[in-house]
């Protein structure tokens, strides 16, 4: 009964916390421009709205999409499930989670790449392709990150493997999964979210043409992708595994609130990287990461 | 000690990266600055006890390489007045990977080389080795003349680095010499970008291998 009730509680602290983060980023960003910004609670309102709107829905649309953004909010939503919470652990813990964690985050990228194909447009297609270069690079730098993890506390579960802070290779991880971060959610330096300009855009370009209750879905994936990121980063670097639960939650959050800060400070301060060079910084992560992984072979094998 | 040491080897190897991975020459000529300034540091470091010669060679190593070096590079860049892009020859992408296959193949290496054991748990060895391939990359891989001039700079400080091995053993004059040497030849250097500058309008040294009367 108690593990029904564990169960049902973070289910609802994921889905209801989750479309917290991006009101909090661009509350900030407005602060640093110096102006009100709309409230913290909008994508609230946002999902509510598109909740009650209808579909339009291409003719040459199979029901591929509408499945698409369905299976990708699920697969993500079964992800963050895995993601452990400070010492209470996950929701579901077993044997190499962590590879199931990224093959759901893949499966999430398939299906919303996918939907986006279903609508016939090129332009919604050109989003997609866009998207899926820029994953190839941004998924090779997580892997080696999770591999780093996995090497220095020599399991592949996410409960033990985040328990223990990164040790000497922390600085560089946090760098890596930092700007991983910033790839896997659209956020500037890599895409901007808010942008109207067609040629720039990437992730906007692939949720175009989607309306009503599968875009608030997309919408709120996007949001439990964000949370779930942060929270990665955060146990990765932070070593909460000496902590009572009660200050560790509260160091998490704390930790959370602080790489959301961090985004939108640097959506304020930099602007989007033209395209060439994007694969640069994206290689820059993974060299992050891959640092980190020698650091913890090398503090393994001495 | 040796926990401090390693620390800045490791700042030298990341300013190694960031030389191979950014598009302006300023950015390149400070990475070089700082690295520099870093291996300046190095020797008093290493010792346990106060040393006035080791203290000497550290201010003059940062003084030249953090700081004169520099600016006579800048200087030459201002006065030739060229544009500030790199125009690679081998990609950022591609030499950024380079350069980090290259300090991983260093740390591989120096595992199996017969060091001495004081000298096994360090980074100097693989540190050394990481700056000269990342200076032979630079030198290859980028057709402007001042980059190939950072680009020697840093392959100069991977000697310096293994130098360091051997600092009880190197006399004072062999490394005022060495300084003395880097100082006249980026000054001369710096003549040349100028010459080159007027006759051939950019600083490309791939225009400089046609042969004219």
């Amino acid at each position: 009964m108690i593990a029904v009730v564990d169960f049902v509680l973070r289910l609802a602290l994921w889905l209801v916390l989750a479309p917290l983060l991006p009101g909090l980023i661009t509350k900030v960003k407005a602060w640093v421009a110096g102006r009100r910004g709309p409230p913290v609670l909008q994508l609230y309102y946002d999902l509510a709205r598109l909740w009650r709107k209808s579909v339009v829905l291409s003719t040459l649309a199979s029901p591929g999409f509408v499945a698409g953004p369905a299976v990708a909010w699920v697969a993500v939503l079964g992800a963050a499930l895995l993601m452990p919470l400070g010492p209470a652990g996950g929701a579901l813990s077993f044997k190499g989670d962590v590879l199931l964690l990224i093959y759901l985050l893949a499966v999430a990228r398939f299906c919303t790449a996918w939907a986006a194909l279903e609508t016939g447009s090129a332009f919604e297609g050109m989003g997609a392709a866009r998207e899926v270069s820029y994953a190839v690079l941004a998924e090779a730098a997580l892997i080696t990150a999770v591999l780093s993890l996995s090497v220095q506390t020599g399991s592949v579960t996410l409960a033990t493997m985040l328990v223990p802070a990164a040790g000497a290779g922390a600085v560089l991880l946090a760098a890596g999964l930092f700007t991983v971060l910033l790839a896997e959610n659209c956020r500037v330096p890599f895409d901007d979210p808010t942008t109207h300009l067609e040629l720039t855009m990437i992730h906007e370009a692939m949720v175009l043409d989607h309306s009503g209750p599968p875009f608030a879905v997309i919408l709120h994936g996007a949001s439990l992708k964000l949370l779930l990121f942060a929270l990665l980063l955060c146990q990765a670097v932070l070593p909460l595994g000496g902590l009572t639960p009660p200050v560790a939650a509260a160091v998490l959050a704390a930790g959370v609130l602080v790489v959301t800060v961090g985004v939108g400070l640097v959506e304020s301060l930099l602007a989007r990287l033209a395209f060439r060079r994007v694969p640069l910084l994206l290689t820059t992560a993974f060299l992050f990461c891959l640092f980190a992984l020698l650091l913890a072979w090398r503090g393994g094998a001495v | 000690m040796t926990n401090a040491i390693n620390l800045l080897v490791g700042l030298a190897m990341g300013l190694n990266l960031i030389a191979l991975g950014s598009g302006r020459l300023p950015a390149i000529i400070r990475a070089m600055a700082v690295q520099g300034v870093v291996l300046g540091l190095m020797p008093p470091l290493m010792e346990t006890h106060f040393d006035w010669m080791v203290t000497l060679v550290a201010v003059v190593t940062v003084a030249v390489k953090g700081f004169v070096i520099p600016g006579l590079l800048q200087r030459a860049l201002r006065a030739a007045n060229i544009e500030r892009e790199v125009e690679p020859s081998i990609g950022f992408v591609p030499s950024l990977l380079l350069g980090a296959g290259g300090t991983i193949a260093a740390m591989a290496l120096a595992r199996v080389l017969p060091l001495l054991p004081e000298h096994a748990g360090s980074l100097l060895v693989p540190g050394s080795l990481a700056s000269v391939l990342t200076g032979f990359v630079l030198l290859i891989g980028r057709s402007k003349a001042i980059s190939q001039v950072c680009g020697y700079l840093i392959l100069e400080n991977g000697i310096y680095l293994f130098g360091l091995l051997l600092i009880r053993a190197t006399p004072l004059l062999v490394e005022a010499g060495i300084l003395l040497d880097l100082t006249v030849g980026v000054f001369v250097i710096g003549i040349i970008v100028d010459r080159i500058q007027r006759a051939f309008d950019s600083l490309d040294t791939r225009k400089l291998t046609v042969l004219r009367e």
